[in-house]
């Protein structure tokens, strides 16, 4: 008996340890507080009801301890008989009703602030376009767009020895090649959509999250106070590489970020520049081969894996495939316009002409697929043209 | 009780229930039309209504509601679109015109439809289009560019504190779809 | 010669024996359980450490969703339906169900549909990996091929169901003993009665939506596909209008199991009858205008989301009333700890654990922060397995006597509820803490601040997973070499079935009914 006795005891313990353990405001435990007005008041409504949740289990549990500990045979031989009380059912009624609606004043409060960015003035507003497995963002006002794709090195994931894999960074899987960069103190709106399936684009500490969904647009917005660098997931079951897609928010001043938008526009002249006199030259097999495996490797693995083999038949291999060993034109087709109905998208916009062309000579010389074509990117060039 | 009484009694509660049950079936693909009811009386999605008839009123110069136009395109769309005008602002009652511009830079012909959405959802109520390159498909024969125009007008009834709407358009591939229909119709 | 009953395998075969199809639909859901756990070994295994270790992510969604279909429609609503065929009859003075061919068949349909969808896991393409959610177009456009198997599954295993479901109601309402008026039943009965309508309602809701996706896959129709005027968000308001009663389909059971169990080794009746009736069925009446708070985030209209956020917080009332009562139940009993009440309590303490977590995801602007993180799936597992599962588990403990004549080794029982306890606390509390840090759920690998909390889930998920191997090993052995139960092992258990019925119960009870008085 005192054995049990103690073992309740100390699960009782345990329990209320674990729940204040959870209040202990401690930033790998709890939600954090976050930058942003919104943020920083859906946390203290968090605190709120996890301190009335704490005080309603401490009540309830402990009359349940008590009965367990007091109203024990050994200690309680004969059973009272009262089987109802209206007066005390009534009470348990109204008191949770009381405190819900405690709750749900602040609660309604929030909300409708966090709903109302069409009520704000915007000063900036953005494009986020989910991908599988990446976000797109453009700036509408200053007509630059750009891809986001996760940073991790792949031997970090594969956790491959004695290569950058033993030591995972700081902001392992939550790194990006081109952060999205917002002025701070400046109201930001986001149109969110998607061009394949549902994502959902949360940054916790600017408390944003909303579905990007095809065919739809959602519209939130924000309005960060602090400079600083703000890591988000996306947090909707997108495919495969859902884990792989992170949100990553740099804000800064705003002559920063005048300054940054001037370079973005700068980067995108001297890249149209740099395409065209790639696709100007001829190239021979080995520069087709080296630049065509690095971006495959970046854009194409993801779903046609390293090897080629793909993961059929969602994902269709390309070794000894009819694209990739038939005729040139259809696989500059299919690289180019995507195919309607499934997962490949178009690249015609996303990769200059020179990539595309390394890629399908890549793909057509890789695994085996000896045709021995080579693409140039005159040929891209080319067929966007129509002839 | 009789067993005879008791095998009655349960037919007759089976076949009810049974019905129920088919009841609960259909109100499934019920919900369907339902929620597009829903969503038109109140917007919940952020669809537009189809085809209005402008009609002269009362133009509200007081006010201003700024509009951002968006143009997306689907996986396996090969075309370029794009809204002419990014954003402009609207007297509520005002008969307007945006253009967008779409090309077909692929070898073949290809059918789009665009899916328009607003947000929030709310405004889709007050938005009226007269004229819409999203009220049909669009055939785009290999090459071929043009600019859509679509013209509309805010309703004057639209609450106070919308000031900023987006309306947006994803442009999808469906030419095979429609491919596979006329050939079916065949 | 009341005993008779065919041998060898046509007795399980063609049996129309309620006891019988009961067992058949334990060992069913046991077996599923196992496999489903198996898949959640795999999944915590991944997660053991940051970085890809053991499968590739396409595998690990194919895991996640394979272990929620399982464990939901494999493991918990046919051990429930176990429950049922077993109890109901007994407890309310009745020879057998009302439907006995059908009994058989709505048990027969399972294994096959669960074959059907087990072997998608062997297809090209693998199995689903859409989530158990399958939300549309991931599990339309996008999905892999087995998706059409998995549909047809999901049709058996609602067929099934339904047939179960219009059983337990026909029974209730046409097969009690003369005497044994609606407000006399035990609860487990009432919560049972209120379960197979929310099964009758919502499950041909679920075939529609599968149909909406077969046809949108196959047929050309464009029910959730934007390009042919269709939309996404609106699978996800018909999949919650079935998701959210299904939920309380799961747990409702448990409830009338609870409310059996408390009494019988507190001592004294259940406190407030007629307020657990009625606020399980204004449970069951809540759950169909609360669906849409699974989708905060979808871009509803501000209106849309207070009506959701109010109505989802008022489910906290009738919970609440129940909580009060077992506690009430409880104080000034004579109460006695043995496993099927630890197991019990333990579910009263879980449970509301769960029901806190509940009210803070009801809350809509902190939902944003909560909504599919690892907050949710602690959320959805404290309900789940500390209340669902042990909910069974205690049933099984309790009855077992009454199902085998054999009683269960005591000393071992408290061993698996400690074992379970500690485990199933240290798989999921965690999860609530790596949540509110920011982990999104269904991902197979995460930054290094996740790690110590998903490494001690992890830990836990291994201990849970054997201590259930334990509880396996315990029943196999009460039924083999148990020692002999007394006809009522349980001093304080009430109700026809220890009342009136010897232990191990016949295979024939009832033929004439009982008087009830």
């Amino acid at each position: 008996m005192a054995i049990r006795r103690k073992l309740f005891a100390g699960l009782a313990v345990v329990l209320s340890g674990m729940l204040s353990f959870a209040v202990q405001a401690s930033a790998d435990l709890n939600m954090r507080p976050g930058v942003t007005e919104t943020s920083v008041e859906a946390y203290d409504l968090h605190m709120a009801v996890i301190w009335v949740m704490t005080i309603i289990a401490v009540v309830v549990f402990g009359l349940m301890f008590y009965s367990i500990f007091a109203h024990r045979k050994s200690k309680n031989p004969t059973p009272a008989t009262f089987s109802h009380s209206t007066t005390v059912e009534i009470i348990w009624t109204a008191i949770p009703i009381i405190i819900l609606i405690g709750l749900s004043i602040p609660a309604v409060k929030l909300l409708v602030k966090m709903e109302s960015w069409d009520k704000v003035e915007p000063d900036l507003e953005i494009q986020v376009t989910g991908h599988q497995w990446k976000w797109e963002y453009k700036y509408l006002d200053h007509d630059i767009s750009f891809f986001s794709n996760l940073k991790t090195p792949r031997e970090q994931i594969d956790n491959l020895e004695g290569k950058v894999g033993e030591t995972k960074g700081e902001n392992y899987l939550l790194e990006v090649d081109n952060e999205l960069v917002l002025p701070a103190n400046k109201n930001v709106i986001f149109h969110l959509t998607s061009k394949d399936v549902i994502h959902s684009w949360w940054v916790p500490e600017i408390a944003v999250k909303k579905d990007a969904i095809p065919g739809f647009i959602n519209s939130t917005w924000t309005n960060v106070p602090k400079e600083g660098t703000y890591r988000g997931q996306c947090t909707e079951l997108c495919g495969k590489d859902h884990g792989f897609m992170p949100v990553v928010v740099k804000v800064v001043s705003e002559s920063e970020f005048a300054a940054y938008i001037e370079k973005k526009k700068a980067e995108k002249v001297a890249a149209e520049k740099a395409a065209a006199e790639a696709a100007a030259r001829s190239w021979d097999m080995e520069q087709l081969m080296t630049l065509g495996k690095e971006t495959y490797e970046a854009k194409c693995a993801a779903c046609h894996m390293v090897n080629g083999e793909g993961m059929p038949p969602t994902f269709p291999a390309l070794k000894g495939s009819k694209v990739a060993t038939g005729p040139v034109e259809g696989h500059i087709d299919i690289v180019v316009n995507g195919k309607a109905g499934t997962a490949m998208a178009a690249y015609g916009a996303q990769l200059s002409d020179a990539e595309i062309a390394a890629i399908i000579t890549y793909e057509r010389n890789a695994w085996g697929n000896e045709t021995g074509d080579k693409v140039q990117p005159a040929d891209i060039q080319a067929f966007k043209a129509g002839n | 009780m009789s067993e005879q009484v008791t095998n009655d009694n349960n037919k007759k509660l089976v076949l009810r229930l049974l019905g129920v049950v088919g009841g609960m079936f259909l109100f499934g693909f019920a919900l369907v039309p339902l929620y597009d009811v829903f969503c038109e009386v109140t917007g919940i999605n952020g669809k537009t209504r189809g085809k209005a008839i402008y009609q002269q009123s009362m133009v509200n110069t007081e006010r201003e509601v700024s509009i951002t136009f968006i143009a997306n395109i689907s996986n396996g769309m090969p075309w370029e679109f794009k809204p002419l005008t990014r954003t402009m602002k609207v007297h509520p009652g005002e008969l307007n015109e945006v253009r967008f511009y779409a090309k077909n830079p692929s070898r073949k012909d290809i059918i789009g439809q665009s899916v328009p959405s607003v947000s929030p959802g709310e405004a889709a109520l007050y938005l009226n289009k007269t004229e819409c390159f999203c009220f049909d498909q669009q055939t785009l024969l290999a090459g071929q560019e043009v600019e859509m125009p679509m013209k509309f007008y805010i309703d004057s009834e639209i609450p106070e504190n919308i000031n900023h709407l987006t309306l947006s358009y994803q442009l999808f591939n469906v030419t095979d779809a429609v491919e596979a229909a006329a050939g079916a119709a065949k | 010669m009341a005993d008779h009953h065919p041998t060898g395998i046509k007795r399980w075969l063609f049996t129309t024996n309620h006891k019988d199809i009961g067992s058949m639909y334990l060992w069913f859901s046991f077996i599923m359980f196992f496999i489903g756990g198996a898949m959640a070994m795999v999944i915590r295994a991944e997660l053991y450490q940051p970085g890809l270790q053991f499968v590739e992510p396409n595998f690990f969604n194919q895991m996640t969703t394979m272990h929620g279909l399982i464990m939901v429609f494999g493991a918990v609503m046919p051990s429930m339906v176990g429950l049922a065929n077993w109890l109901i009859p007994m407890q309310i003075g009745a020879p057998d169900m009302a439907l006995p061919r059908m009994n058989n068949w709505s048990f027969w349909i399972l294994p096959f549909a669960f074959t059907l969808l087990l072997s998608s896991l062997f297809m090209e393409g693998g199995a689903p990996n859409f989530g158990w959610t399958f939300y549309a177009p991931l599990s339309t456009t996008y999905g892999p091929p087995s998706t059409d198997f998995f549909i047809l599954g999901v049709h058996m295993m609602g067929i099934s169901s339904i047939m179960g479901a219009i059983n337990v109601i026909v029974t209730v309402f046409n097969m009690r003993a003369p005497g044994m008026t609606l407000m006399k039943m035990p609860l487990f009965v009432w919560t049972w009665v209120i379960t197979a309508f929310l099964l009758i309602m919502v499950m041909p809701v679920l075939a529609g939506a599968v149909t909406m996706m077969l046809t949108d896959r196959h047929f050309g129709t464009s029910f959730f596909d934007a390009a042919g005027g269709g939309d996404p968000v609106m699978f996800q308001h018909i999949f919650w209008f079935f998701g959210h009663p299904e939920v309380y389909i799961m747990i409702l059971p448990a409830f009338g199991v609870a409310s059996e169990i408390i009494p019988a080794f507190a001592r004294k009746k259940l406190f407030g009858y007629a307020s657990m009736v009625y606020a399980t069925a204004s449970i069951a009446l809540l759950s169909f205008i609360v669906w849409a708070h699974h989708m905060f985030t979808v871009g509803m209209p501000l209106a849309g989301e207070l009506f959701f956020m109010i109505a989802t917080m008022l489910i906290a009332v009738p919970t609440g009333v129940k909580v009060f009562n077992w506690v009430a139940t409880m104080w000034k009993g004579s109460m006695t700890f043995e496993t099927p009440m630890l197991f019990a309590i333990a579910f009263v303490i879980l449970f509301t654990i769960g029901g806190f977590s509940g009210v803070m995801l009801a809350m809509a602007p902190v939902d944003f922060q909560y909504h599919d993180t690892y907050f949710v799936v602690a959320h959805f597992h404290y309900v789940l397995f500390p209340g669902a599962i042990f909910g069974t588990t205690a049933a099984v403990y309790y009855w077992l006597p009454k199902w085998t004549g054999k009683m269960y080794n005591e000393k071992m029982g408290k061993i698996h509820f400690w074992w379970s306890m500690i485990a199933v606390n240290l798989t999921f509390f965690p999860m609530h803490f790596s949540g509110l840090a920011g982990m999104p759920r269904r991902i197979p690998d995460y930054n290094m601040m996740f790690a110590d909390f998903n490494q001690l889930a992890s830990i836990g998920a291994f201990a849970l997973g054997l201590s259930q191997l334990f509880f396996l090993f315990i029943v196999i052995k009460t039924i083999r070499s148990g020692k002999k139960s007394e006809d009522k092992p349980w001093d304080g258990a009430t109700g026809l079935e220890w009342d009136k019925l010897p232990c191990p119960a016949p295979y024939h009870t009832f033929d004439t009914p009982p008087k009830v008085d």
